[in-house]
């Protein structure tokens, strides 16, 4: 019984028993990832409300027209901005300016 | 002044309720008035814990839906007499709970108690964001353990963004607190190490609670681990953390560090 348990004593300290590092490893990889997708509805949300400020100051928008997007890609990512102008002339206030 | 204290930690059965008490009942020895607040409506267990079961008569939401008043609904703890619990419902649906009441009540408790102790429910849902939304200060539970410390991570974001001080551009002080620690298993790799934790976490740490039976013979009597045996190694741990809580500079002790060889010929089956 004795024996027993040194044996497994040993065991336990060979590199097959220690998994804490690995833990250790697939957490730090999985958190940074997780914590940059975390950001991403308040980030959207926040180019869309300060565009949306930006372009109202010279023309008359709908505030529902505005639309904001990213997609991720392995190199490079897209940002989509598309803002939807009413072509009556009087909505461009940008004449009188 | 008041401060609203928020125990949470996303994943469920790390010490939550257990560490609410002995953290609650330790204060209230302090002598600070403390109130701890059952948010986990439909599957309460403070009460349990707390050995007040039976005592329960009406619950927060009773006191939200202006059933009783929060007098009625407050249980004083049999042994502690600055010691109070506020119980949560367990037949109604979660969803009677809702941040104006909340907010109402925690106004209320402000006034009345210089601790109000959030007992957060499990996940991520409306409870647990009720229960941190308007926190001063957090106690991230975690245990040494991958699922565990994952969604402690994903807790810290919230705390960080969801609560009310967040909203204010003000931060809610966070405080982590390891429980169900073995460190015989840790200092053999096996186990995440306190350190580990902490560089993922990143958050300060409050105390490290030894995995230890006397939290299940506590819990069996219904009493506060910290009142059930004073001497054990959880409740030195817990006592420890609600003095740094107070502000005390209390030296951090990993529990059992200090075991000998003869512990370990011996197997470490936990005190």
């Amino acid at each position: 019984m004795m024996g027993l348990r040194l044996f497994r004593g040993r065991a336990a300290s060979t590199p097959v028993a220690r998994s804490a590092p690995v833990a250790r490893e697939r957490l730090q990889i999985l958190l940074a990832h997780e914590r940059g997708l975390r950001g991403q509805p308040d980030l959207l949300e926040l180019l869309r409300s300060e565009i949306l400020a930006v372009v109202s100051r010279h023309v008359t928008i709908d505030p529902e027209k505005v639309r904001v997007r990213i997609d991720r890609g392995d190199q490079v990512s897209l940002l989509e901005i598309d803002v939807e102008v009413p072509n009556a002339d009087e909505a461009l206030r940008v004449a009188a300016a | 002044m008041a401060k609203v204290l928020v125990v949470t930690s996303g994943k469920g059965g790390v010490g939550k309720t257990t560490s609410t008490a002995a953290i609650g009942a330790t204060l209230a020895q302090m002598g600070e008035k403390v109130v701890v607040v059952d948010f986990d409506v439909g599957l309460r267990n403070l009460d349990l814990i707390l050995g007040a079961e039976r005592r329960v008569v009406f619950d927060f939401i009773n006191v939200v839906q202006g059933i009783a008043n929060l007098s009625q609904a407050l249980i004083r703890d049999k042994r502690l007499e600055n010691l109070w619990l506020l119980p949560a419902s367990q037949t109604r649906d979660k969803d009677a709970l809702t941040e104006e009441g909340v907010s109402k009540i925690i106004t209320e408790l402000r006034t009345r108690f210089d601790w109000i102790i959030c007992d957060s429910p499990a996940g991520i849902e409306r409870g647990a964001m009720l229960a941190m939304r308007f926190a001063d200060e957090a106690v991230v539970v975690a245990n040494p353990e991958v699922s565990s410390v994952r969604d402690s991570d994903r807790i810290i974001g919230m705390l960080d963004s969801k609560t009310v001080k967040a909203e204010k551009g003000e931060q809610v002080q966070k405080h982590l607190l390891i429980t169900r620690f073995d460190t015989a298993r840790a200092s053999r790799g096996e186990m995440l190490s306190i350190e580990d934790i902490m560089d993922i976490l990143a958050t300060p740490l409050l105390g490290i609670i030894p995995e230890s039976q006397d939290v299940l013979r506590a819990s069996n009597v219904g009493a506060p681990v910290t009142l059930n045996d004073i001497n054990s190694a959880p409740a030195r741990a817990y006592i420890d953390a609600a003095r740094r809580l107070m502000g005390a500079t209390i030296p951090m002790v990993v529990p059992g560090a200090r075991k000998g060889l003869m512990d370990r010929l011996l197997g470490r089956r936990a005190a």
